[in-house]
């Protein structure tokens, strides 16, 4: 067996590939800006109108790309953890349709329009029943099969919800709609999109942070964490809570996004030695990674098309679903 | 000085009880073997007292805070959980979890706990295999090794020697007799009497939720008592000055 | 499905897919009446005989034969009709019984003629005129001169030749008044529509922009018909004038956009044109109003003669219908 990176390397690895996938986020785009006018822009602001497309157009887009990925990524990893199952994942649950549901709710009433936190506080509400369903339902101690049977129960019940909410609107574009909260886009977002949806996500992390060394625990399972005095209900808030407002107030603001909880976990579970605790931060440096990457590959495979984000994320993550389920086949059955 | 005391304690399984309430002190020193049919209420009342199940009466245990119990007594569960492919190294060291600040480097006598804990159980040789890929008895150890770590005043173990081969069955409960020896205690639940009878210091007999019979295991491992018990007849012999219990045939009703 | 204006054409027809196309193709010839109709056909009249009475299932031909037809001679109007999104008439249209394109009330109704439009309801459409009905189906109208034919046609149909070609020189009257002077600065427009689509050559949007002396700039970046034009090469264009489609309540995604921060000192500097999405929506008399409206705006912003105030988009039913 090869020796892996060490974890401080492997997290500064991350780091950089994040960065620089942000900085091509920020210079890929439909205006076919070059190179140093967009650095000009973005850093002096020099021309008015590459000035705007930089920092009202780009730079939000690729800050909500990195923000969503990094909530995505790590609670994934989060919920993994807690209920010890690699094929938990915010899409596959249903998490993040109930936040679509909730965020629909919230913008096609007009509610957002009077009231702005409406939008992220009912997308949280959304997400929060639904992790507490799935965990009242298929519990910590329920097995592969009955969270993920709960999961599609749930995925497809906001998903009827939100199509009956959006066709009923008596506007007509309201119908039109239903693919971006089924797959989600970053596109034309705004530092507004950004400002709503931060403070979640930011009190999400936390929340989930905070929950890592319960998670190291819980590997013994609930008995032994419980007398190594982890409280179990705490850490279950803590999970619910962070996963909640963080999966939330990106949904609310992009749709909703698969898989990326799911792949970023599994692709660094063995880097970091199947540590949940230290699975967090790399899963959120890996989950912006990948959204950061598809987010640019949306807009070069089509770039006047408004391709969904959920549309790349699915194509790359299914298959590693099927892989997953079966590794885990025999626990299935 | 007691490590554990209970008063009353009870527990229920929704309409059902399964521990009736009961007395017991463990002072230092001793290595309790809880023996007892499937289904006496030997798990239960490990469990109620470390305030893990819902418990009536009072257990010393469960009036502590979560971080304060952690390091008063370590538990070993019956069910074997390893959820995921961490190193066993990683694995042990998860005993040092109620010793250590958050986010805290493993310090130096975290280091010995785990290296001797390994030690003891034996599987230092294979510290940096992913605990997953071991076989079932290996596994078992490398969990008795992570309640050693902990090295708590008190230690419940739930079956730890169930499916051991006969050597490491003897290295374990050498382990529990030693933390024994140590001025610590242990509160182990066993099937095999004759380890118990073996190992133990002093034997508490449990049936139908009551504690039956309670003192060395010469005075609590008799004919009779096992026939009433167990409904089992056995060959009591004495050997190297210990007890030695051997199961022969089912009573007749 | 209940989609107003260009855009919503656009979007109606993105979304109804493959099936609207393949329906296009297999279409029945628009014009001609089936041949062979069966007799079960209400008394048959002279050619030259004007109709009494008429059913209208499309937005656009109510309409025009609200705008034409003599009193009594029209029976019935689409639900459209009265959408105040997207009817530039829904005032009148209270005067007619509804009717929502299907073949079973149109039967009822026992038209002597059917007035669709060539992409609605076409399965009423073919139906009806198995049925032995006669239909005329009109051509959604892409400039002027289709507007004028399609009145002239609308005219001829209903007997009222003369209303129609007074009406067609009103528009024109209307037209030309609007028309800047050959030497006048042409700023650039930007049609801004829902989920960033935008109209470009050969719509009826960009002919509205081109005769009130815009440039368009959907047009300029080389779209033909509907497409998306991303909010980046919008805002790199520079626009002088935004044109907005009017949104609706309540809201929707597709139309935030048009609220998107970056436009926001495009706005400030150049102000916004709401798109009265009802007189845009169907070619009519009343396009040269929303020409004329866009025209003092371009004046406006030119300074060119006296300085014109916005004319707030406020599709009241139109001075041309008297």
């Amino acid at each position: 067996m090869t020796r892996p990176l060490p974890y401080p390397w492997l997290l500064a690895a991350l780091g950089v590939l994040v960065a620089a996938l942000f900085c091509v986020s920020l210079l890929v785009g439909p205006a076919g800006l070059g190179f140093f006018d967009s650095l000009a822009a973005l850093l002096a602001g020099r021309g008015e109108a590459e000035t705007l497309v930089m920092r009202e157009i780009r730079a939000p887009r690729a800050v909500l790309g990195l923000m969503i990925g990094a909530t995505l990524g790590l609670s994934g990893a989060a919920l993994q953890g807690y209920l010890r199952n690699p094929l938990a994942e915010p899409g596959l649950l249903g998490v993040t349709g109930a936040a679509s549901l909730g965020a629909v709710a919230a913008i096609y009433s007009g509610l957002s329009l009077i009231f702005p936190l409406a939008l992220p506080l009912m997308a949280l509400g959304g997400a929060g029943l639904a992790s507490m369903l799935l965990i009242g339902l298929a519990g910590a101690r329920g097995g592969a099969l009955t969270l993920i049977l709960a999961g599609v129960a749930l995925s497809a019940l906001c998903g009827a919800l939100t199509a009956l909410a959006l066709n009923l609107s008596p506007n007509p574009f309201a119908a039109t709609e239903i693919m971006f909260w089924m797959m989600g886009s970053l596109s034309d977002r705004s530092w507004t999109h950004v400002g709503l949806a931060a403070p979640f996500m930011l009190a999400g992390w936390a929340a989930l942070g905070f929950a890592g060394r319960g998670l190291d625990a819980l590997t013994l399972g609930e008995d032994a964490a419980a007398s190594l005095g982890v409280r179990l209900d705490r850490l279950r808030l803590a999970v619910v809570l962070g996963a909640a407002a963080s999966v939330g107030a990106a949904t609310a603001v992009a749709g909703g996004i698969g898989f990326v909880g799911l792949v970023a976990p599994h692709l660094l579970r063995r880097a970091v030695g199947a540590r949940p605790a230290r699975l967090l931060p790399a899963a959120a440096l890996g989950g912006a990674a990948l959204l950061l990457a598809a987010d640019i590959a949306v807009r070069l495979i089509a770039p006047e098309r408004d391709l969904k984000l959920g549309v790349l994320t699915a194509l790359v993550g299914a298959p590693f679903f099927l892989r997953l389920v079966l590794s885990t086949r025999r626990r299935l059955a | 000085m007691s490590l554990l005391t209970l008063r009353g304690l009870s527990v229920r399984h929704g309409d059902r009880v399964a521990v009736h309430p009961t007395d017991l002190e463990i002072g230092p020193g001793e290595l309790v073997g809880l023996v007892g049919p499937n289904g006496a209420g030997k798990s239960s009342l490990m469990r109620g007292a470390l305030g893990l199940a819902r418990a009536g009466g009072e257990s010393s245990l469960a009036a502590l805070p979560a971080p304060a119990r952690a390091r008063a007594a370590a538990w070993l569960p019956q069910a074997r959980e390893i959820a995921w492919a961490v190193t066993v190294e990683t694995l042990v060291g998860l005993g040092r979890h109620p010793l250590r600040a958050p986010g805290a480097p493993l310090s130096g006598a975290d280091r010995s706990a785990i290296a001797g804990a390994m030690a003891r159980m034996d599987i230092a040789g294979f510290a940096d295999r992913p605990a997953t890929e071991l076989s079932g008895g290996e596994q078992a150890r490398v969990l008795i090794a992570r309640a050693l770590a902990q090295q708590a005043p008190l230690t419940l173990a739930d079956e730890p020697a169930a499916g051991l081969d006969p050597a490491h069955q003897l290295a374990c409960m050498g382990a529990f007799a030693d933390l024994a020896a140590e001025g610590r205690a242990a509160v182990v639940s066993l099937h095999d009497l004759g380890l118990a009878a073996r190992f133990c210091t002093r034997l508490v007999m449990m049936a139908g939720g009551r504690v039956v019979a309670d003192g060395a295991p010469d005075a609590v491992l008799t004919a009779d008592r096992l026939r009433e018990v167990y409904g089992i007849e056995t060959f009591l012999t004495r050997a190297d000055g210990a007890l030695v219990v051997q199961p022969m045939t089912l009573s007749r009703p | 499905m209940n989609l107003p204006s260009g855009m919503r054409r656009a979007a109606a027809m993105t979304l109804a897919g493959a099936a609207a196309l393949a329906g296009a193709a297999l279409a029945v010839p628009a014009t001609d009446p089936a041949p062979g109709a069966p007799a079960s056909a209400p008394a048959p009249r002279g050619e030259n005989e004007a109709p009494r009475r008429v059913v209208s299932l499309n937005l656009c031909t109510d309409q025009l034969a609200m705008l034409l037809a003599a009193p009594g001679q029209l029976l019935s109007v689409s639900s459209m009709a009265s959408d105040p999104h997207v009817s530039a008439m829904r005032d009148r249209a209270g005067a007619f019984a509804v009717n929502h394109g299907r073949a079973e009330e149109i039967f009822l109704m026992r038209p002597d003629l059917v007035l669709a439009g060539t992409y609605t309801a076409r399965e009423t459409v073919s139906m009806l005129r198995r049925l032995g009905f006669r239909v005329e189906t009109f051509a959604p109208e892409a400039d002027f001169d289709a507007i004028r034919a399609n009145i002239r046609r609308m005219g001829a149909l209903l007997g009222r030749e003369a209303q129609a070609e007074a009406m067609a020189a009103e528009m024109d009257a209307r037209l030309e008044a609007a028309r800047p002077a050959p030497d006048a600065p042409r700023p650039l427009a930007a049609l801004l529509e829902a989920a960033s689509w935008s109209s470009g050559a050969g719509t009826l949007a960009h002919e509205i922009v081109t005769a009130a002396g815009l440039r368009n700039l959907g047009a300029e970046l080389g779209i033909t018909g509907m497409a998306r034009l991303p909010l980046e090469r919008l805002v790199m264009g520079a626009p002088d004038l935004l044109i907005a489609a009017r949104p609706y309540t309540p809201p929707s995604l597709s139309e935030q956009g048009m609220r998107h921060p970056a436009l926001d000192p495009l706005q400030a500097r150049a102000g916004r044109v709401a798109l009265s999405d009802a007189r845009w929506v169907c070619g009519a008399p009343f396009t040269a109003e929303a020409v004329a409206d866009l025209s003092a705006a371009r004046r406006a912003l030119t300074g060119e003669g006296r300085s014109a105030a916005l004319v707030p988009a406020a599709p009241a039913a139109n001075a041309v219908a008297r």
